[in-house]
């Protein structure tokens, strides 16, 4: 119980004084998450609204693909990137692996099922007469995908922050494309692991604590969005 | 023996069947033909021809799955799935009218307000919006019809806040915004509770009567029906069965199904005995004899309705030479209170329905199982359909 005790009290001060290693990572890991997170808005926006407004044969089998990739393992994609950025891979002239750009790719490719998921979700839970009721104001197809992205901001800023969460708590693909290396790809979740196996539980725990006070904040975030009502 | 099935109409000007539907040109501002939609392999519209005048207000109405709502939103062209032709103003939508020109110049409230999630203001402006109108202009539009549906106070609240009253009647502000040539109204105050829907079916009356708006309006309320519109088109199994005024679906209902519909009461059927006094003609139902002015033909089967306010109670035997041809002992099976009126459930060898006063029922000492005497006019019958009873 004391080295728990000791942890959490050296963990706080670590935090208060804003020491220099555990701040470096943190700034690390909310760029290279912030990144992945843009990325996979782009994409997944695109994708989710296209999924959401269009149909076509074999609809079902793509949303199915979706839905599965929201839960792709980590190390999965960190295995593939991997292998695709590995000096002898069909990428490897880019030498990016172990770069914080490999760890962006990485995670990228895992939040982009969440946001494309959450986003498609999104725009089939508004009413589904809305879209005919924006055409029958006047509004042309832009016009209309604009209004129903308006629409459904908040379940959208909910996909923003379960893809955040998603990659900024993942560790199997940070470290296998980007190698843990101090100052330049060493991020929260790599940290931890890294400092809980050399016994520096201080800070382990400080950027856990860091960690959890980002999931809070994204969890609270989701529930004010689940308790809203629509208007009518 | 045998008899023939098919019910026709005495003379009048319903139409029964938009085929029959014949306008001048001139006075149509939308037509269809061959309208069809079919889905799974079932047609679930089929309207022939159909044509709205300039500034008139049409009500569809008919049975859920009658297709309304098809018709509605086929003819606004938030769909092409129907096969035809919809001509606006004379030209054929989608091949010498543009679609999305078509559609600015229209414009449609569903039974949900689907309000946006912003301010009234702003949903009101929004089909201004999206036409590029200039903010000075939507300022005074909206203003315009924030005051005219009395929402003007709740111009800065969130759509999220509304009544159900207050959000539909943003819907229909939003809609009259952009000065529609033509408004479609899909069950737009189904939802609402009685006293909001009379309230807004009263000022939506008004201005429509004031904008003179053409609008084509799907309805399960007959009163809403009856109340607003100048024509009424009766729907059944994807097709307009009958095009009238009001008055004559009232007064001459294709059948059984669309007089219960409009609201006739008491249906009847019959045969033609013979010929009564005065020129009137003997119509029997379930053993007793009523007295018709209308042309018959002795023998005839005959489909008749009275109206429950020509129906008058009484304590005392009525004297057979009253002008009122028609009296029967009755017995009260029941007394329904409807607010400003009492419907009275009669029994008199065939079922009878009478409309009276609170007062009249106080007067009159009326209560169920009293025995009363029930009378009306010659006049008040109107026959709805006759069948020739054929014999080999």
């Amino acid at each position: 119980m004391d080295l728990i005790f000791e942890g959490i009290i050296k963990a706080f001060w670590l935090l208060v004084t804003f020491d220099p290693e555990v701040m470096s990572i943190m700034f690390l890991s909310l760029k290279i998450s912030g990144s992945a997170t843009l990325v996979s808005l782009f994409i997944g926006l695109s994708a989710g609204s296209a999924l959401a407004l269009t149909q076509f044969p074999g609809k079902k089998i793509v949303v199915g693909a979706v839905n599965t990739g929201m839960g792709l393992p980590p190390v999965v994609v960190g295995l593939f990137v991997s292998i695709f950025l590995w000096r002898s891979g069909p990428l490897g002239f880019l030498e990016l692996l172990y770069t914080p750009t490999a760890i962006i790719i990485a995670q990228s490719i895992i939040a982009t099922p969440i946001v494309t998921g959450i986003t498609l979700a999104s725009l089939q839970q508004l009413p589904k007469k809305m879209r005919l009721q924006i055409l029958a104001l006047g509004a042309s197809r832009a016009q209309m995908v604009w209004m129903l992205v308006k629409e459904a901001k908040l379940p959208l800023l909910a996909a923003v922050m379960a893809g955040f969460g998603g990659v900024i708590s993942e560790i199997g693909a940070s470290i296998m494309v980007g190698g843990n290396i101090k100052g330049y790809s060493r991020v929260l979740t790599t940290a931890t692991v890294m400092e809980t196996s050399k016994g520096n539980f201080d800070i382990a725990i400080a950027l856990s604590i860091i960690l959890l006070f980002l999931a809070y904040l994204i969890n609270l975030v989701l529930t004010y969005v689940q308790q809203r009502e629509r208007p009518r | 023996m045998s008899e023939t099935s098919a019910f026709s109409v005495p003379g009048s000007d319903t139409q029964h069947g938009a085929s029959n539907i014949q306008l001048p040109a001139t006075d149509a501002i939308l037509s269809a033909r061959n309208l069809r939609v079919v889905r799974g392999g079932v047609t679930i519209l089929d309207v022939p021809e159909f044509v709205v005048r300039e500034g008139e207000v049409l009500c569809l109405i008919g049975p859920n799955g009658a297709g309304k709502t098809t018709l509605l939103q086929n003819i606004c062209y938030l769909h092409k799935s129907f096969e035809g032709e919809v001509m606006f103003r004379g030209k054929i939508i989608g091949k010498d009218h543009g679609v999305f020109d078509y559609r600015r110049r229209v414009a449609m409230v569903f039974q949900e307000p689907l309000l946006f999630d912003t301010t009234v203001f702003k949903n009101v402006a929004s089909g201004l919006t999206f036409r590029g109108v200039d903010k000075k202009e939507i300022r005074k539009r909206v203003a315009e019809n924030l005051e005219r549906f009395g929402i003007a106070h709740l111009r800065d609240r969130s759509a999220r806040t509304l009544s159900g009253g207050e959000a539909q009647r943003t819907s229909l502000a939003r809609a009259f915004a952009t000065k529609p040539e033509i408004l479609f109204l899909d069950e737009p105050f189904a939802s609402l509770d009685p006293p909001t829907r009379e309230g807004l079916t009263r000022d939506l009356e008004k201005i429509l009567l004031e904008s003179q708006t053409t609008t084509i309006s799907a309805t399960h309320d007959r009163n809403e029906a009856l109340r607003l519109s100048d024509r009424i088109a009766f729907m059944r199994n994807g097709k307009i069965e009958q095009l009238g005024t009001p008055a004559e679906l009232v007064n001459n209902p294709l059948d059984e199904f669309v007089a219960s519909f409009v609201g006739v009461e008491t249906v009847l059927t019959g045969n033609v005995v013979g010929k009564g006094e005065g020129g009137t003609w003997i119509v029997s139902v379930s053993g007793k004899d009523i007295e018709v002015t209308e042309p018959l033909s002795e023998g005839e089967s005959v489909v008749i309705h009275i109206s429950p306010e020509n129906v008058i109670l009484s304590n005392n035997f009525v004297s057979k030479k009253t002008s009122l041809r028609n009296y029967f002992a009755a017995r009260i099976t029941c007394i329904m209170p409807m607010g400003p009126f009492i419907k009275v459930y009669l029994d008199c060898g065939f079922p009878l329905v009478a409309y009276i006063t609170n007062e009249s029922k106080e007067s009159l000492g009326l209560s169920e199982e009293k025995a009363v005497t029930a009378s009306f006019k010659a006049t008040a019958v109107q026959v709805i359909a006759r069948k020739e009873t054929e014999i080999d």
